[in-house]
């Protein structure tokens, strides 16, 4: 089978989790609108490692996940850390660099 | 061989036929799109999170259609079973509750958003769809014995550099969380002795024997629901500060005419379609804690002091 | 001129006279300096504990000092004619890259002349100072001053080397400075000091540069060095030097262009008018010439400079002398008048330098003599100094009277007096070498005579014009003595030096060398002529100022009295030239350091500022703000991407 469907497929769920950062104020929403974005990203590379025939691809997925589960420990601390201090999950409410 | 290089192997014979995987990737992808999308529009986070669930599901099964059945097996695990388990822990702590409102404060931020969005979408698919793409060879020839076997080969061969870098990250990523939403005990703990103390001291009198536990009924035992005194008026106090503070109590007065219409005709029926209340949006608070034990997590609610529980709670 | 000109090959002919090391009692010249360094110490830094005494602890300082010069002088005298220069090596202060300066004293003839006359002087003028102070409650600390001005200018004609000379000569600028300006809550005298100071620091620029070419063309400073190269230096550096040695002489003798500075010092108290600004500093620039004789006998242009500027000078002064009615500054008109003769003797070379030396020591003693004499009349006239309210004197103050008549008549060259030995010699030398110089100096001393009598007529003769409150009287003793021995050497001194065993020129020659020029016609005749003008000057005085009564108030006077009144404007012409373009040319960088510097800089500053006010809008603090301009970024980066690649 072609790799196209799969990079299209790839292509919309990459753009609609970058839609879902940007309209969601709810930070943990958009944070998961973000691992949307980078499983697109893994599908890609899957799809690629197959069009050539070698695993690297499979293996770049592979530490994106793991990164990924790095990320999202941080991540919800952080989250949980604001939502301590703020008493608000939402990433609106967390401008106060901005005078 | 393992079950999963069975697996693979299995897979990797359809790529010859493209007839099945061109079935699979057309029932999958819709799936796929659709979660997605119901991540974006849903108002409540743990509806997102679900939707979110079904898409990694569906990419999982299109790894293995890929012939990365390790990935597959990988992205059900730790995706979709620790990841997004991780994520509805933390919806649970900051209030499940909580829907968004769709008012857009930003002004702009919704038209350029879609602008940009749709420009993104229209740029990459001319891309991709304009690409002269050739006919995926396969990994049977970069991996003669299983997926499995190969890529265990690679991560502990060509990238075990990498692979240690990513175990170190890991690390600290666990001490980094740890470290972020660590707390310094500030005032020491009272004991169960000079909390009583204080009660009897400080409190009603009649409380001296504890607080009232919240409401147990036929139908719906829980926390937040408050219990009726002797008279038929709800006791306030039995309900937890925190889910008062939430909103997430219920009227003692809904059960009470319960208490009256369902005493006469008792129904084993009855208790079935109730079940499928926790789907209701305000019953989702209850939905992942245990139902079975209401009086003891009540008691502890109650006799807790709020200040301590109150701070992760809410 | 051209006669001048000739004098280098002459001079190069002559031999020094070689310095030995000093033994004995000479070894300890140092004391000369360290004794009144010491008093000054004391004196200023031993607080008001030693009010009481401070006067006393000064004047012993300098009395040691001037026993200790007379003790030298007697060692000095036992020694063979040639053979009395003795350098005195006390350490070497530093060695930078082959530039060694050794701190060490030389004293040979002619800076033994200047230790007698300095210490002296200074001395009669401490003790006068203990009278004339006595009611100051900061005599303390004027004792001191006159003690630290007395070392330095010891250290300024003993030092063996030009940097050593010119911490005297600094030394000296200071303790002027601070003399000057010693009354300093009268702004005048605040101001006098700090003009003083000012015109000092272009003369001392002079100098700086003087010593920097030496190390670049000798690689020393020392005297030793730099006379012994001087005879292979190239004559332009000669010349150079010697014209930046004669602006640094011009700076401290008030010499032209830079005399504006002495009349205006005459705030000061009048013993510092007297020690300073008549015997002493204001001829150190003589001393310098006369010093750098090596330099100045291969450098003819730069001597005939020095001619030309003793000569303007000498004019000047006398014409500002004329006119003024301040007896101090009348007084500081003739000064700067006799200093220029001395520089007119000192450019003249061989010929002229012991002249100007002798000049100087007989002037030294007639001029201290006159300031303190008007130092005593002011001191029994409350204060007052303008000569139209003084007038018949004689009675009142009679020991003054007489020793400023016998300083007067030394002054103005009446035989036997001791100015008419030294001025002959001068007026003599100049005609030798060149008749229009000598005319110009025989007029000078024709003005002398007139201002001098005039100011005689004017304070002690004529009619009293006192005012109403003023009651003259005599000084005590103290100060009267000074005088009276300042008198005494006004009347022998001259001839004294002049044929008391070979005389100073004799004694001077192993320094100086010694030239002798033929008259243009019999010395008898000179003198005769001389004696002419000067008697046709007091004439003229006594005609106007003798016989008629002197009015109270200055009449108008011709164009030239009014331009001497305002010292020839001199300082009008250092306004107009210096002063105001000076100070265009500061406001004027004020003004583009305002407007052209700190605009660009404040201007890029509030255009930064502006800017970023603006475009902070653009940081709204929105996460998904910035989301969106990465999303966007990242696809316009794609297109980018997609258009480089595509053909």
């Amino acid at each position: 089978m072609s790799p196209t469907p799969y990079l299209v497929l790839a292509t919309l769920l990459f753009t609609i989790g970058g839609a879902g950062v940007l309209l969601r104020r709810n930070a943990l929403v958009a944070f998961m609108s973000v691992e949307l974005m980078l499983n697109a990203a893994n599908l890609a590379f899957v799809t690629f490692a197959r069009m050539h025939g070698n695993l690297d691809g499979q293996i770049m997925a592979f530490f994106v996940m793991v990164i990924a589960a790095a990320e999202v420990v941080v991540g919800l601390a952080i989250i949980v850390m604001i939502f301590r201090t703020r008493r608000s999950a939402s990433v609106d409410d967390a401008s106060l660099l901005k005078l | 061989m393992s079950p999963l290089a069975a697996v693979a192997a299995q897979v990797g014979e359809t790529t010859a036929s493209t007839a099945g995987e061109e079935v699979l990737f057309w029932i999958i992808a819709p799936l796929a799109v659709i979660g997605a999308l119901g991540l974006v529009f849903s108002r409540k986070a743990v509806h997102g999170a679900l939707f979110l669930a079904v898409t990694m599901i569906g990419l999982a099964i299109l790894y293995i259609a890929l012939e990365a059945p390790f990935l597959g097996v990988v992205q059900v695990v730790v995706y979709t079973g620790a990841i997004m388990m991780l994520f509805l822990f933390v919806i649970m702590l900051i209030g499940v509750d909580a829907s968004d409102s769709r008012v857009e404060t930003i002004r702009g931020q919704r038209g350029a958003a879609a602008l940009a969005v749709f420009g993104v979408i229209v740029l990459l698919v001319a891309v991709t769809g304009r690409a002269a793409l050739p006919d995926p060879v396969g990994t049977a020839q970069a991996a003669p014995e299983g997926n499995v076997y190969a890529i265990a080969d690679l991560i502990f061969g060509r990238y075990v550099w990498a692979f240690e870098t990513v175990a170190a990250v890991l690390i600290t990523a666990a001490v980094g969380a740890m470290a972020l939403t660590h707390r310094e005990r500030l005032a020491r703990r009272h004991s169960q002795r000079e909390q009583s103390e204080r009660r009897f001291r400080e409190g009603d009198p009649k409380d001296a024997a504890g607080m009232p536990v919240p409401g147990v009924y036929a139908r719906h035992n829980a926390v937040d629901t408050p219990a009726l005194l002797p008279d038929g008026t709800p006791a306030e106090s039995s309900v937890s500060p925190v889910l008062v503070a939430r909103g997430a109590t219920r009227l003692a007065e809904e059960f009470a005419t319960d208490v009256g219409r369902l005493g006469p005709e008792p129904k084993p029926g009855e208790a079935e379609s109730t079940a499928e209340r926790p789907t209701e949006p305000s019953d989702a608070a209850t939905s992942g804690l245990p139902d079975d034990s209401p009086a003891a997590h009540g008691t502890e609610e109650t006799d807790d002091e709020p200040e301590q529980d109150g701070g992760d709670a809410r | 001129m051209n006669s001048i000109m000739t004098h280098g090959l002459a001079a190069q002919a002559e031999v020094h006279q070689v310095v030995r090391d000093a033994s004995g009692l000479i070894s300890s010249t140092w004391l000369l300096i360290a004794f009144p360094l010491l008093g000054a110490a004391v004196l200023l830094l031993g607080g008001r504990r030693l009010d009481k005494t401070g006067h006393l602890i000064g004047t012993a300082a300098s009395c040691l000092s001037f026993v200790m010069a007379v003790a030298l002088f007697v060692a000095m005298l036992g020694e063979s004619g040639d053979a009395r220069a003795f350098n005195v090596p006390l350490w070497e202060w530093f060695n930078a890259a082959g530039y060694q300066v050794e701190v060490g004293l030389l004293l040979d003839q002619l800076s033994m002349a200047f230790v007698l006359l300095i210490t002296g002087v200074g001395s009669l003028i401490h003790v006068y100072s203990i009278g004339y102070m006595e009611h100051d409650e900061r005599r303390r600390r004027f004792f001191g001053y006159l003690n630290l001005f007395v070392a330095a200018m010891l250290l300024l004609v003993l030092a063996s080397d030009y940097l050593i000379l010119f911490i005297g000569w600094e030394g000296v600028g200071l303790a002027s400075y601070l003399l000057i300006g010693f009354w300093q809550h009268k702004p005048s005298a605040a101001v006098a000091a700090k003009k003083a100071f000012v015109v000092n620091r272009v003369g001392d620029m002079g100098m700086v540069l003087a010593i920097a070419s030496m190390i670049v063309v000798f690689g020393s400073s020392s005297f030793e060095l730099v006379f012994a190269g001087a005879g292979d230096a190239p004559t332009s550096w000669l010349n150079a030097l010697g014209l930046l040695l004669l602006l640094a002489a011009c700076g401290k003798s008030a010499q032209f262009p830079l005399q504006s500075w002495l009349l205006d010092a005459m705030e000061g108290p009048t013993p510092v008018s007297a020690l300073i600004h008549a015997a002493t500093m204001v001829t150190a620039g003589v001393y310098l010439v006369v010093r750098s004789a090596a330099i100045y006998d291969l450098a003819p242009e730069a001597r005939t400079a020095v001619v030309l500027v003793g000569t303007i000078t000498l004019l000047m002064g006398a014409i500002i002398g004329c006119a003024k009615d301040d007896i101090k500054k009348a007084l500081a008109g003739s000064t700067m008048s006799q200093i220029g003769y001395m520089m007119l003797a000192a450019g003249l070379g061989p010929a002229g330098y012991a002249f100007a030396i002798f000049h100087l020591i007989t002037h030294g003693f007639f001029k201290a003599n006159m300031f303190l004499g008007a130092g005593s009349v002011m001191h029994g006239m409350n204060d007052e100094v303008n000569m139209r309210r003084f007038g018949g004197l004689r009675a009142a103050m009679p020991v003054t009277f007489l020793t400023f008549a016998l300083g007067y008549l030394a002054i103005i060259g009446i035989p036997p007096f001791a100015g008419y030995f030294s001025k002959d010699k001068i007026i003599e030398a100049a005609f030798a070498d060149n008749i229009l110089i000598g005319l110009c100096a025989l007029i000078g001393a024709g003005i002398t005579a007139f201002y001098m009598t005039r100011v005689m007529l004017m304070t002690f003769l004529t009619s009293k014009r006192w005012a109403e409150d003023v009651h003259p009287h005599e000084s005590p003793r103290v100060m009267t003595w000074p005088l009276i021995g300042l008198a005494a050497l006004s009347l022998v001194g001259g001839a004294a030096l002049l044929y008391v065993g070979g005389g100073i020129v004799e004694w001077l020659e192993p320094v100086t060398g010694e030239e002798h020029h033929d008259l243009p016609l019999p010395v008898a005749a000179l003198i005769a002529i001389t004696l002419v003008v000067v008697v046709a000057g007091v004439a003229v005085a006594w005609l106007l100022y003798g016989r008629r009564p002197v009015p109270v108030e200055a009449p108008a006077g011709n164009p030239l009295t009014v331009a001497a009144r305002r010292d020839l404007y001199g300082d009008a012409v250092n306004e107009a030239v210096l002063m105001r373009p000076g100070q265009y040319l500061t406001r004027s960088l004020v003004y583009v350091e305002n407007r052209g510097v700190d605009g660009a800089v404040i201007g890029a500053a509030k255009a930064v500022g502006g800017l970023s006010a603006r475009w902070r809008r653009w940081q709204t603090g929105f996460v998904r703000s910035y989301a969106l301009t990465m999303l966007t970024g990242a696809g316009l980066v794609v297109v980018a991407m997609l258009l480089v690649r595509l053909p």
